[in-house]
């Protein structure tokens, strides 16, 4: 045997145990980057696509402040079922990656993954929306409910200049999310007294049926101002049944929605202005926030530094918030559109 | 005359129209301003791409088949005529027109000829088809959705076209339905199409291919589809995977309320165009009525279901008119 590949072999079987002896399964070795599995709700969503974009951002940022290499994988399922999602966390821990971030399609059905994988120490975290308390280590949520409902109904009250009839068309009627966002906006409502809330309807997230019940709003409240649209493919519709109805500079649409997909709406002056949270944003801190957590620092109850975007505080049941939707306007959604 | 009069009279087309024009009667005290030209137009406009399916769904239905992959079939060629426009937005309207048409026909032979020379059942056949043409929108868009902004001026503006009253995409719907009337009526291969459902073994023996009148009904429907995922996508400024997902059913629901029979060589296009603008009107004014989003589906699903019912009384004189009228 060639002596240069004795002395190879040997190289390798003392890497080899020295790994086993010192390291615990899945750690990373010397010279190993840091792998942080960005998991999406689906692929090919423009959301988790800027979500990714946002973790390379915060990898680059990282490795040039002198930290860890930091590789990001981003990956999903290609429909939003749960059980495809504990596929993905499953071919994860195979991989040894050493943080999972997760933005969960069913909070229970992926604890006990989750937890499979915390046993062979990887950091789980959720983002976005968040896995049952007991299969995560923290949860990072883009804004809370109430955060929403004000955002909306702040952007309602400056389409309109504060006073006018608003609707609100929403996705189902059972929809968690929208529910508990147009619960925040009723309880808000006293802020804007001007503001007069006359029905709240469902377009089911369909485009054919949002479109119906947008025009309808327009047939049944002939002064409405405003239409709150908390969903992207309500806010869609709706704007086109109010362009098609001749009614744009009349009445505005607003709520939340993708900026690629509104960005024709609003150059065209039907929706004035509408918010989202920045995904970017969400990805560079889910990265931040799993390389603390690699490097054994952070956890429920403290405050963790998510670099240029400053301290995130989470608390003793690891929740943490990113803060409040980020509004656009005609200044800046074509430059929003290109990027989500 | 007085006594075809009435013969007319008691036909499952004039009740239907009845049943219209009851429920017409029934919002206006609620709401007036629905029976207004403008928004009867409006109506129409928006029952349009359920006609056109639910004519090509009928053709389907007479050969005693189904198709359950024709919202399939329209999100997946409207995704492709989105992509075109996007991509070539200078091509102009009759590139998208043709290739819809194009596309959809051939989406449709695909099952039609799964049916006919394979002999597979057409409610497997299309159930497979429908995940594969959904599955291909994903493929097609990589799950991006088009949006209005990328879609060139004249694609949006075709179906907008305001002639006479009433849009253009309305009037593809009236021109469709007196184009397949014809076809029906008139032609030998329309009046096969019924031999071909209504009594198979006895259209062998007068010489009919029982399965190329399935794969001709396939082959038109997709055409339909294919036209209406171009005029869909364009009339909702959006194309993206989920684009009428779910809407197979109300097209047949459409043709069942329409009298066309489930089990072949029943159906008429003045019962499906009723019948479309039947389930249009409901839809239309449950919004308006300000029924609880809860009880919608649950409404119109007890109205439906009253139609078929008082429909139905008449089935078994229906059934024998086609054997009647058709020439010895």
């Amino acid at each position: 045997m060639n002596r240069r590949d004795l002395l190879a072999g040997l190289t390798a079987i003392g890497g080899l145990a020295t790994g086993s002896l010192l390291l615990p399964a899945g750690a990373r070795g010397a010279g190993r980057p840091v792998r942080i599995a960005i998991v999406a709700k689906s692929l090919g969503n423009g959301f988790f696509n800027a979500v990714h974009l946002g973790g390379d951002q915060a990898a680059a940022a990282i490795a040039s402040a002198g930290g860890n290499r930091i590789e990001v994988i981003f990956t999903g399922p290609t429909n939003t079922a749960a059980e495809n999602q504990i596929d993905v966390i499953n071919a994860l821990i195979a991989q040894h990656v050493d943080a999972i971030a997760i933005s969960a399609n069913d909070p229970d059905a992926l604890v006990p993954s989750c937890k499979r994988a915390m046993q062979r120490g990887i950091k789980v975290m959720a983002y976005d929306s968040s896995v049952a308390k007991e299969g995560r280590i923290l949860y990072l949520a883009d804004a809370t409910d109430q955060q929403a409902g004000d955002a909306c109904l702040d952007l309602a009250a400056d389409a309109c200049s504060g006073h006018g009839k608003v609707a609100i068309l929403s996705a189902t009627a059972t929809s968690t999310n929208q529910n508990s966002w147009i619960a925040a906006m009723k309880a808000d409502l006293p802020k804007h007294p001007g503001l007069d809330l006359v029905t709240v309807v469902y377009g089911d997230d369909l485009s054919d049926k949002s479109y119906r019940e947008a025009t309808a709003l327009l047939q049944k409240y002939p002064d409405l101002a405003v239409i709150i649209a908390p969903s992207t493919v309500a806010i869609t519709a709706a704007a086109k049944a109010v362009d098609d109805a001749g009614k744009t500079g009349k009445v505005f649409v607003t709520g939340l929605g993708l900026p690629s997909e509104c960005a024709g709406a609003v150059e065209k002056g039907t929706i004035k202005s509408f918010a989202i949270w920045n995904p970017v944003d969400i990805g560079y801190a889910v990265v931040e926030i799993a390389n603390t957590l690699v490097a054994g620092k952070g956890g429920p109850g403290s405050s963790i530094t998510a670099g240029k975007l400053g301290p995130i505080a989470f608390d003793a049941d690891g929740n943490g918030t990113l803060g409040k939707p980020t509004t656009y306007d005609k200044s800046d959604i074509a430059a929003a559109a290109k990027l989500f | 005359m007085p006594e075809s009069f009435l013969r007319l009279l008691r036909t499952r087309e004039a009740g239907l129209l009845g049943l219209n024009l009851l429920l017409l009667a029934a919002i206006a005290p609620f709401f007036p301003a629905f029976l207004r030209p403008g928004s009867l137009a409006g109506l129409l406009d928006d029952t349009a791409l359920l006609i056109l399916l639910a004519l090509g769904e009928m053709l389907v239905l007479l050969t005693r088949g189904v198709d359950l992959s024709i919202a399939a079939n329209l999100a997946f060629t409207g995704m492709v005529v989105a992509l075109l426009d996007q991509y070539h937005p200078g091509l102009g309207l009759a590139p998208v027109l043709i290739l819809s048409v194009l596309m959809g026909a051939a989406l449709g032979a695909v099952n039609g000829l799964l049916v006919w020379r394979l002999r597979i059942p057409s409610i497997v056949v299309t159930l497979g088809t429908l995940s594969i043409y959904r599955g291909a929108v994903y493929l097609a868009s990589g799950g991006r959705w088009v949006n209005s902004n990328q879609m060139s001026p004249q694609f949006l503006a075709f179906v907008r076209l305001q002639l006479g009253g009433v849009s253009m995409l309305s009037w593809i719907a009236i021109a469709c339905a007196v184009l397949v009337a014809l076809f029906l009526r008139r032609s030998v291969r329309g009046r096969d199409l019924y031999a071909a459902g209504n009594n198979p073994s006895a259209a062998l023996y007068a010489g009919i291919d029982v399965g190329v009148m399935q794969f001709s009904a396939f082959l038109i429907a997709g055409a339909i589809a294919g036209l209406c995922g171009y005029l869909w996508v364009s009339r909702y400024a959006v194309a993206y995977t989920d684009v009428a997902s779910g809407f197979e059913l109300q097209v047949i629901a459409a043709c069942v309320i329409g009298g066309v029979s489930i089990s072949g060589g029943v159906g008429s296009v003045a019962g499906v165009v009723l019948g479309a603008l039947f389930l249009g009107i409901i839809k239309n004014a449950l919004p308006l009525v300000g029924v609880s989003p809860f009880f919608q589906m649950a409404v119109s699903g007890v109205v439906i279901t009253g139609a078929v019912l008082i429909n139905a009384r008449g089935t078994q004189a229906s059934a024998l008119r086609i054997l009647e009228r058709r020439p010895a």
